[in-house]
């Protein structure tokens, strides 16, 4: 089965529906996904390579028991051992591998749980990625935030008693341009502990800008490791170039970033492939850049505004905890974030196994935490926030989030659960 | 005679140091109940929150606070997450730990010794967390350390003394206390490393993983207490195979 993800909007003119059909269906029009643009800083190194090495072609089924029961007695995992614990022959496995991973867990964090919320302050974009909320052809309210919008936003997440933000914008150089963004993070410092970027990838000097205005975290997520597959999904703007998001990361810690953040987009393809290809990028970057904080993220499709049908497929909540804890297993060390796509109950199990920092209090719309806040707060129901929401000035959201919860009702369930509840475990210098 | 730990000019009576960077409350009160601790490390990044989640509120009155500078990748962010601990309140301790791998987290001793130097200078009590290296030790104290840490097993692994051989050299070399920091899994190891004529443990993982926090808190507390005293008693001897012949080999000398 697979996901239907082309809706076509009835305010487009002919001539952009015409277009827009165009590119969906005739590669050729499409501009060469591998090969960087002109303005595009290109870091020459063999990383992908390595990863291509190490991940295409994998046989999942060649995997038994017998590798999963020896990669769950060895103290430090091969590429290979880590392989067996993504395989379908783990799957029998998972509550063995959940003990082996929540002792890893345990070991390099103790009880904690890192809370954080995401900040969108537009959603405007270039890019169309057919599967996202904010792709250029969805019939979306487009907003950007003004400076005394932001402002009045972060005060109202700051009051709730957030200390960590993830400041994030649709894909546009455009209407978000860095100098925006880098003004966003000074206002951000002001209010929050500890800023982070979730935006297009960029140049090196443009990191080191933003890195200067504050923020010390950047996560950029691939959504696909198969370039073949990123092709078909990913049709126009920037985020089209592969090599170059690929290389995101490296460019952040070139430009001075503390800690940078992978992801596929789990559901677009072979998750396996994906799932092994997120922990490699991760794995050969912390091989030449040792000294960098570095965590996963391990998003699953959701539905969108216009497309309510999109949906992760074979990647089951089962599924899911099973790469979470081949993750912690086979990187012990790294971070492990587990957003707000997921439903209460799995993101209360998952914190006690791996994961290591979950979102509360979180709307992906623009400028709406006010309303959303109040609405949460009143236990005011989907339908009528809605309406609420729709005469205002907001803009819409990236994806239907699954668990809605306060910052306040997180930080009680998650001391409930027996963790310690972290707001800042860091220091800007 | 009274038998206590002197750093930077003050007394201490015990020689556990709880090292609280992951703050399960659970076992900070263990480590000052169970195991008569009277210091506690504190990550500064960790206290560097707001006002509702003040860790210091955590930690008892009578506790002193060390400070540590974690999360500085050198002697400059160590510098400045030092003086960030002054500004909070964090007084004139500071434990120095400078780390450039978020996989292991092994010190690194020669950004280390920069950073002591400058904090010594300025009147920090400077307990600087390092790699068990003689060299290192020695220019450690020249920088003007108050203590040496150096590291028995990677940080979280529950190893034990394996670099025990290393430890040994640097407390019979150096005339400083040494603290033997990270990776001690068993009330056992720290038993040794006291037997050694270690001045302190630190330790954490091996308390926080147990089944039962405050017992095992408990077992390191009178662990450490009985290899201070067989320390201060003189190890016996150990008797080896073969060398205890009845009959002196010299007795045919007649003259």
């Amino acid at each position: 089965m697979e996901n239907s993800f082309l809706i076509d909007s009835d305010k487009l003119s002919a001539a952009a529906l015409k277009r827009k059909h165009e590119i969906e269906n005739d590669k050729s029009v499409r501009i060469n996904h591998m090969e960087f643009l002109p303005n595009m800083d290109k870091l020459d190194n063999d990383i992908y390579d390595k990863l291509v090495a190490a991940s295409t072609g994998v046989d999942w089924n060649s995997y038994t028991k017998d590798d999963v029961l020896r990669a769950l007695r060895s103290e430090t995992l091969t590429i290979d051992d880590f392989k067996a614990l993504l395989s379908p022959a783990a799957k029998p496995y998972i509550e063995e591998m959940a003990k082996r991973a929540k002792i890893e867990t345990s070991k390099h964090f103790g009880n904690t749980v890192y809370l954080f919320t995401p900040l969108y302050i537009a959603n405007y974009c270039d890019n169309y990625c057919v599967y996202c909320g904010f792709n250029c052809y969805n019939d979306i309210k487009r907003k950007k935030m003004n400076f005394e919008e932001i402002r009045h936003e972060m005060e109202i997440i700051s009051k709730s008693g957030i200390e960590e933000i993830l400041i994030l914008t649709g894909e546009s150089p455009v209407y978000s341009d860095i100098k925006y963004i880098g003004e966003a993070c000074k206002m951000a410092r002001e209010y929050f502990k500890n800023v982070g970027l979730e935006i297009y990838p960029c140049n090196i000097k443009d990191y080191k800008y933003l890195h200067e205005c504050g923020a010390d975290y950047v996560t950029v997520f691939q959504e696909t490791y198969n370039s073949d597959k990123y092709e078909t999904l990913h049709l126009l703007g920037n985020k089209r170039i592969f090599p170059y998001r690929f290389q995101a990361q490296e460019r952040a810690i070139l430009g001075g970033m503390r800690g940078v953040a992978f992801s596929a987009l789990l559901g677009l393809t072979n998750f396996r492939d994906d799932a092994l290809a997120s922990a490699l990028h991760l794995y050969f970057l912390a091989r030449k850049y040792p000294q960098v904080e570095y965590s996963l993220s391990c998003p699953r499709l959701r539905p969108i505004v216009n497309n309510d049908k999109i949906n992760p497929l074979d990647v089951h909540e089962t599924e899911l905890c099973q790469i979470l804890c081949a993750y912690r297993i086979f990187l012990p060390y790294v971070g492990i974030t587990v957003s707000s796509r997921e439903e209460k109950h799995f993101r209360d199990g998952i914190a006690k196994i791996c994961a290591t920092k979950i979102s509360a209090g979180v709307s992906t719309g623009i400028g709406d935490h006010e309303e959303k806040y109040e609405a949460y707060d009143s236990n005011m129901d989907k339908e009528s926030l809605t309406k609420e929401l729709e005469n205002d000035e907001c803009g819409d959201e990236q994806f239907d989030i699954a668990d809605k919860r306060s910052f306040d009702q997180m930080y009680k369930d998650m001391s409930d659960e027996g963790l310690q509840p972290v707001l800042n475990d860091y220091v800007y210098v | 005679m009274e038998d206590k730990l002197i750093l930077g000019g003050r007394e201490f009576n015990s020689r556990f140091i709880l090292g609280s960077g992951k703050y399960n409350l659970d076992l900070i009160k263990a480590a000052v109940e169970n195991a008569g601790a009277e210091i506690i490390t504190l990550a500064v990044r960790r206290a560097n929150t707001k006002d509702s989640e003040n860790i210091m509120d955590f930690i008892p009155k009578n506790v002193t606070l060390l400070p540590n500078t974690s999360g500085a990748r050198d002697a400059k962010e160590a510098v400045r997450i030092a003086h960030l601990s002054r500004e909070l309140g964090g007084g004139d301790f500071v434990k120095v730990e400078i780390m450039k791998d978020s996989k292991y987290l092994l010190p690194d001793n020669v950004e280390t010794i920069k950073a002591t130097e400058i904090l010594a200078k300025e009147g920090f009590v400077v307990l600087p967390y390092m790699y068990p290296d003689l060299y290192s030790a020695r220019d450690l104290a020249n920088a003007g350390a108050a203590a040496i840490m150096p590291l028995a097993a990677p940080i979280g692994s529950n190893k034990g003394l394996t670099t025990k051989d290393f430890i040994q050299i640097i407390i019979d070399e150096v005339d400083l206390p040494v603290i033997v920091d990270a990776g001690i899994g068993k009330p056992s190891e720290a038993c040794a490393a006291m037997e050694m004529g270690a001045a302190a443990i630190m330790c954490n993982t091996a308390i926080a993983t147990a089944k039962d926090i405050p017992v095992m808190a408990n077992a390191f507390k009178l662990a450490i207490e009985a290899g201070r005293k067989a320390y201060l008693a003189g190890l016996g001897r150990v008797l080896a195979r073969g060398s205890e012949s009845m009959d002196p080999l010299t007795g045919f000398l007649r003259n």
